[in-house]
């Protein structure tokens, strides 16, 4: 069956896989990821130019732009202040109203500061951004972000990084209910089960770097993501079976051997 | 007189424009973007932009990320 597309703002994609381009042993492997994943968005974070090398190859320069839309991040940033500066730095580098906002709350758990993330999306949406913002997976915070003209919601699986998999699947199950907007998970999903349990919770697509990035063979786990990509996808799709605690035979239990003919 | 750039303080002319600088620092167009005390200005301003004493410049570009 063909699925409907994903569209985000005014943007469509037919993968549900966002990836990104952090902690790849190389650009050249990187490259080869993203060409498994079948992404066709990628996110890249905004840092100061190196003043001793300036006109060296960047990271863009690796990326196959044809293919692939440009998702810069405001990673890094403390405060709604700086966010807004970093996004606006981003759109003029790279030609692009798309924007993760990504506020950060607290050094060691890298949870999203939900006070500064509204506060920035709020001034992004209105100098005409198309705002994905990283949140917590809390469905007041995605309601509010809605409401302020996000193109989607970016609840975390688990902690960036963590590889810990969906870890509160009812919180983002009411999310996707309750919004009118894609919902894209972002974070935590370390592996392909991880990636269709997500799938599978109905949300529109997902985000992710280090499940991909941090594998041994990231080319390998890139096409393993997109294949839990697309099964969960097509298990939602599909409408799973209703479970049950007792056992219910797939055979018949009439017409055994060794049975009185009946 | 002296700006700021990337954090780093250095001298720069007294007619100093932005693209000047950008160009004194090799700096390409192409995929970079500078914000002057926390407002971003767009490359079509960088020959009219004169820089003056203790301004702070950014200059960014995009890196590896998630």
């Amino acid at each position: 069956m063909t699925d409907q597309p994903l569209v985000i703002g005014k943007y469509e994609f037919r993968s549900r896989l966002i990836v990104g381009t952090g902690k790849y042993p190389s650009m050249e492997v990187m490259q080869a990821a993203h060409a498994a994943s079948g992404a066709e968005m990628v996110t890249v974070a905004i840092r100061r130019i190196h003043l001793d090398d300036p006109s060296g190859k960047t990271l863009i320069d690796f990326i196959d732009r044809s293919r692939m839309r440009i998702l810069p991040n405001t990673a890094g940033c403390f405060s709604a202040k700086d966010a807004v500066l970093t996004a606006h730095l981003a759109r003029e580098a790279l030609g692009t109203d798309l924007i993760k906002l990504e506020v950060i709350g607290d050094a060691q758990t890298l949870y999203p500061d939900t006070k500064e993330t509204l506060i920035a999306a709020e001034q992004l949406v209105r100098d005409g951004f198309t705002v994905l913002p990283y949140i917590a997976d809390d469905p007041t915070a995605c309601k509010h972000l809605e409401e302020l003209g996000c193109a989607a919601v970016m609840p975390l699986a688990a902690p960036i990084g963590s590889g810990l998999g969906v870890c509160n699947p009812y919180s983002i199950a009411i999310i996707k209910e309750c919004a009118k907007v894609p919902v894209i998970v972002d974070a935590g999903v370390g592996t392909a089960s991880d990636a269709a349990i997500a799938m599978e919770l109905g949300v529109d697509a997902l985000l992710m770097n280090t499940g991909i990035a941090a594998a041994k063979d990231p080319v390998l786990m890139a096409e393993a993501m997109r294949a839990g990509v697309e099964a969960g996808r097509k298990a939602f799709l599909a409408g799973r079976m209703q479970k049950r605690l007792y056992a219910n035979a797939s055979s018949p239990m009439t017409g055994l051997i060794g049975s009185a003919k009946s | 007189m002296k700006a700021t750039i990337n954090g780093e303080p250095r001298e720069i002319g007294s007619d100093a424009t932005l693209a000047s600088v950008l160009a004194e620092l090799n700096v390409p167009e192409k995929g970079t973007a500078v914000a002057v005390n926390d407002r971003v200005v767009v490359k079509a301003e960088y020959g009219a932009y004169r820089l003056g004493d203790g301004d702070r410049v950014e200059i960014i570009v995009a890196v590896a990320g998630g």
